[in-house]
């Protein structure tokens, strides 16, 4: 079955599209860098990156200090914002912010950040790999035995939620080919996992137990055996509707039409010929024409933000950006449940309220005072050329004509204000300059891509 | 856990108190036959109100358009401004009400608090008992016992407690020991007496529906905060600042038919911009919220949940029930003083701001506020200079109106306590409910307590 491949020019403008969905948006010029490879070799740089990753540009600096990551709150959202900023390997830190979703976990029930961050670098090491072999990790990594009742599940007193949610969202679907018993058996199987809590450190030496482990005969999807947590994480994998579900699922993450019969087969026969490879398909989709020519997606807050401080070259300076992402919607390690975040509900007015003050924060280094400018830095005067810079402070986003002229209104209003008024006239444009800028990154526009 | 004082329970249902429940996804299980949050079933729409000036999520209200709920509110409002109101304010996590009103005077009390123990100058002395002292956060609600505006229930609770942090708010929030209602006492209270039409009249100030308040019959609504939303940039004053916030709306409108997407990116902006304009109400040119008040509310975020209450009241939006969260978290498992004092010195403050702001605006006769917490905690304290779970705790009734400075007495450490070492309660929480019913708003509490007839009533209002 043949997968249908983007055909029409690849510029910029697709290039820049292609990096928000795969990454978190350009950095100044790397749309146009990206462009030049053509589509093939664009996704294959991102899927299959050279080397190690490099963090480009300044680390994070908050009131004098480096960041802690394990220790401080919110730090971790800094941490891996930071990362996102300046990865030069931008869809390995995309796949991890897949799979904290796909996988969602959250600190709020684990309670430490360093088993958190043990967790995202697994997803970051193997997140473009065997898709069974990171299901295989998840299932018995701490963050996710804490979270999902894991721990101390024993024989004779399995725990069944994450026995659940292993079928329901994490590879097979919710009412999509399982009973009751199967995950009343698949929890027995899954039993036999421990650790010790040490007073002042947490949990500590997750360890398989045998002896907590119920090996005898349990009955998963109608087969039968002795099945322990290995077996428990196959038989998902080859269960009849798991590629189903894995394609579309991810597809989701990329593009948001789903794909049609043709292309989901297709993509189903890739996956599973692959081995259950998660590359193929991630690359496949990022060549499919709907990602191009399809609608835009809405961008989540974390990917907005870094956006933002990527586009610009700007560090993390702040701890603002913990409380602002979440008051968007999405600190990260604290998904709102396993189900992760709701991806239909990015923007609404208090969100949308959130964003405002997100770019208010990025621009604050950026926005000139009027009383200290030096003439040197005095914008012009003549509307649209105001608004032509402040879309160029942007990277050049390409703006509709609506927003456009939107925008040039303002600016026209602004100036008419400052006729016949030598301080205004001083002031204005560069508040008007400082507020078009302000203006461009929450346009609908900015918001998604 | 070192990094986390609560245990792991009480997170799992703080999640599930945020809509986890409804999605049916992960709930963790807490414990056998654990009751679904009351109101999870409702269904829920949410509309800019241009009278109130924000976006109201609403109850159990289906068929209701905007416009329909704004006349509602016209109309409810303009029918009586002088309705009595009844605010609860839920303290999470079962706070430790022998530090909150500490028993100094009680002989066992040292042994068993050795390092918890408050000494008798810490805090001040609370006159309904010799034995007992104010926590020193406590002070502010000290003085409002003092004038009288504070009733003290010292040992609150029910027959045969359950320690689960889910189960036992539950109880609180329904009005009965039953895991399987799905209403709340306020919710079936307005049913009784409100209208099929006016959301307004259950108030859940935080952003999801507070169990209490959810109904069967009428609808109810929940509002973050009244104020907050204003839209300022930095270096940017004088003309172009005001014209930035229509700007800003200007971005709204934009309709793109293939793109879905943008569009509604475009049309959130449009909201965004409708909901600015209403809010003007209270909302001044610099974009901060004036509640024009002379009350001095703690600057947090519950202080000004509180301040724009008591502003909505005094603007006459027809308000019945309201509930909220108190903030703080006091499932002190391990090192609890830092996180007791902290978060009790906020409720206090701000809630002697909330008093004194409806004094100031003459609302103090409409107004009682009941502040609870879903258990007290165990008399003895654990190695982890904390304590574990337990059963009777305090509660306030807080109003120019209440009659009482003590309801319930304490009833001591010695022969107080029941056999796994928790207060025996003195007063049974539905009672004060039931009382409040008949007494406040003058309702027959069988039709809304399933165990009114054998409750005893306070006169307590």
């Amino acid at each position: 079955m043949p997968l249908a491949v983007y055909k029409g020019p690849f510029g910029p403008e697709q290039a820049e599209r292609l990096l928000w969905r795969a990454g978190f948006g350009p950095r100044g010029g790397e749309d146009a860098a990206l462009a030049k490879k053509g589509l093939h070799r664009a996704v294959d740089s991102l899927v299959r990156p050279h080397g190690a990753d490099r963090l480009v540009g300044k680390p994070p600096r908050v009131d004098g200090h480096g960041i802690a990551p394990k220790d401080a709150f919110g730090h971790d959202h800094l941490w891996w914002l930071d990362r996102m900023v300046r990865t030069s390997q931008p869809l390995v830190e995309r796949m991890t912010l897949v799979w904290h979703d796909w996988f969602a976990t959250s600190n709020e029930t684990v309670g430490s950040q360093r088993i958190m961050l043990q967790q995202n670098d697994l997803f970051r090491t193997i997140g473009l790999g065997s898709f069974e072999g990171l299901a295989m990790r998840v299932t018995i990594n701490p963050a996710m035995l804490l979270y999902l009742n894991g721990l101390n599940s024993l024989k004779g007193a399995p725990n069944e939620n994450y026995a659940r949610e292993l079928m329901e969202l994490f590879t097979i679907g919710v009412d999509n080919g399982y009973t009751e018993r199967d995950v009343r058996e698949q929890a027995r199987a899954l039993t036999g996992w421990t650790a010790d809590y040490q007073n002042g450190y947490g949990w500590t030496r997750f360890r398989y137990k045998h002896e907590n482990h119920d090996d005898a005969m349990k009955v998963v999807f109608g087969k039968i055996g002795a099945f322990n947590w290995k077996a428990a994480v196959k038989l998902c994998i080859n269960h009849p509707k798991h590629a189903a579900f894995f394609v579309n699922k991810l597809w989701g993450y990329f593009i948001p039409v789903p794909p049609d019969d043709e292309t989901r087969a297709a993509l189903e026969t890739l996956y599973v010929h692959s081995g259950h490879n998660i590359r193929p398909v991630v690359s496949a989709i990022l060549k499919h024409p709907l990602l191009y020519e399809g609608p835009r997606m809405t961008k989540s807050p974390v990917v907005y933000t870094a956006g933002l401080l990527r586009r610009r070259g700007d560090r993390i300076s702040t701890e603002d950006w913990i409380w602002l992402d979440a008051m968007a919607g999405q600190q990260l390690f604290y998904p709102p449940n396993v189900s992760g975040w709701n991806d239909d509900r990015w923007l609404d007015t208090s969100r949308f309220r959130a964003r405002w003050l997100i770019a208010r924060r990025a621009l604050e280094k950026h926005a000139f005072n009027p009383e200290h400018a030096s003439p040197k830095d005095r914008p012009p005067s003549d509307p649209a050329q105001l608004v032509d810079k402040a879309i160029a402070f942007w990277g050049g986003v390409r703006l509709t004509d609506h927003t456009r002229k939107a925008l040039v209104a303002y600016a026209e209003k602004t100036m008419a204000a400052a006729i016949a008024d030598e301080n205004r006239q001083r002031a204005f444009p560069m508040m008007t300059y400082n507020a078009l800028r302000h203006l461009v990154a929450v346009s609908p526009e900015m918001l998604t891509a | 856990m070192s990094d986390c004082h609560s245990c792991a329970e009480f997170s799992r249902s703080q999640l599930l108190t945020r809509g986890f429940a409804k999605a049916g996804r992960g709930l963790p299980a807490i414990e056998p036959g654990m009751p679904e949050p009351a109101g999870t079933g409702l269904d829920r729409r949410t509309f800019l109100s241009r009278s109130l000036g924000a976006a109201l999520t609403v109850y159990g209200a289906a068929a209701f358009a905007p416009r329909a709920l704004d006349e509602a509110i016209a109309r409810a409002s303009a029918a009586g401004r002088n309705e009595r109101v009844l605010v609860t304010i839920f303290a999470p996590g079962g706070w430790d009400s022998l530090s909150l009103l500490y028993p100094t005077g009680d002989p066992r009390y040292r042994h068993l608090r050795p390092s918890l123990a408050l000494k008798p100058g810490d805090g001040r002395p609370f006159s309904g008992d010799s034995r007992l002292h104010w926590h020193p956060s406590f002070e502010a609600l000290s003085h409002l016992h003092t004038r009288g505006r504070l009733t003290v229930f010292p040992a609150i609770g029910y027959y045969h407690p359950d320690q689960s942090h889910f189960t036992s708010r539950h109880f609180w929030e329904v009005g009965a020991l039953d895991t399987r209602q799905s209403t709340g006492w306020l919710g079936r209270l307005l049913d009784v007496i409100g209208d099929e039409e006016n959301a307004m009249q259950g108030l859940s100030l935080d952003s999801s529906l507070m169990p209490s308040l959810a109904t069967a019959r009428v609808p109810v609504a929940t509002l973050t905060n009244p104020g907050d939303y204003g839209f300022d940039s930095h270096n940017v004053w004088d003309v172009p600042a005001v014209l930035l916030q229509e700007a800003m709306g200007s971005l709204g409108g934009l309709v793109d038919e293939t793109d879905p997407f943008l569009t509604n990116a475009s049309a959130t902006i449009g909201q965004a911009d409708r909901l600015r304009r209403q809010l003007g109400r209270f909302i001044g040119d610099d974009g901060q919220a004036h509640y024009d008040t002379k009350a001095k509310y703690p600057e947090t975020d519950f202080g000004r949940r509180l301040a724009g209450l008591a502003a909505l009241l005094h603007a006459g939006f027809p308000i019945r029930a309201v509930a909220l969260q108190a903030p703080g978290s006091y499932d002190t498992h391990s090192d609890e003083p830092g996180a007791l004092a902290n978060g009790a010195k906020e409720v206090a403050e701000c809630l002697a701001a909330f008093q004194h702001d409806l004094e100031i605006r003459h609302l103090g006769g409409r107004v009682v506020t009941l502040l609870w917490s879903e258990f007290g905690r165990r008399a003895e304290q654990n190695d982890s200079n904390g304590t574990d779970h337990g059963a009777a705790g305090v509660g306030f009734l807080m109003g120019t109106s209440v009659r009482h400075k003590m309801v319930g007495e304490f009833p001591g450490l010695a022969r107080g306590l029941d056999r796994d070492g928790n207060l025996k309660h003195t007063v049974d929480f539905r009672s004060v409910y039931a009382s409040l019913l008949e007494h406040w708003f003058d309702v027959d509490s069988d039709r809304i307590l399933p165990d009114a007839k054998k409750l005893p009533r306070f006169n307590l209002v």
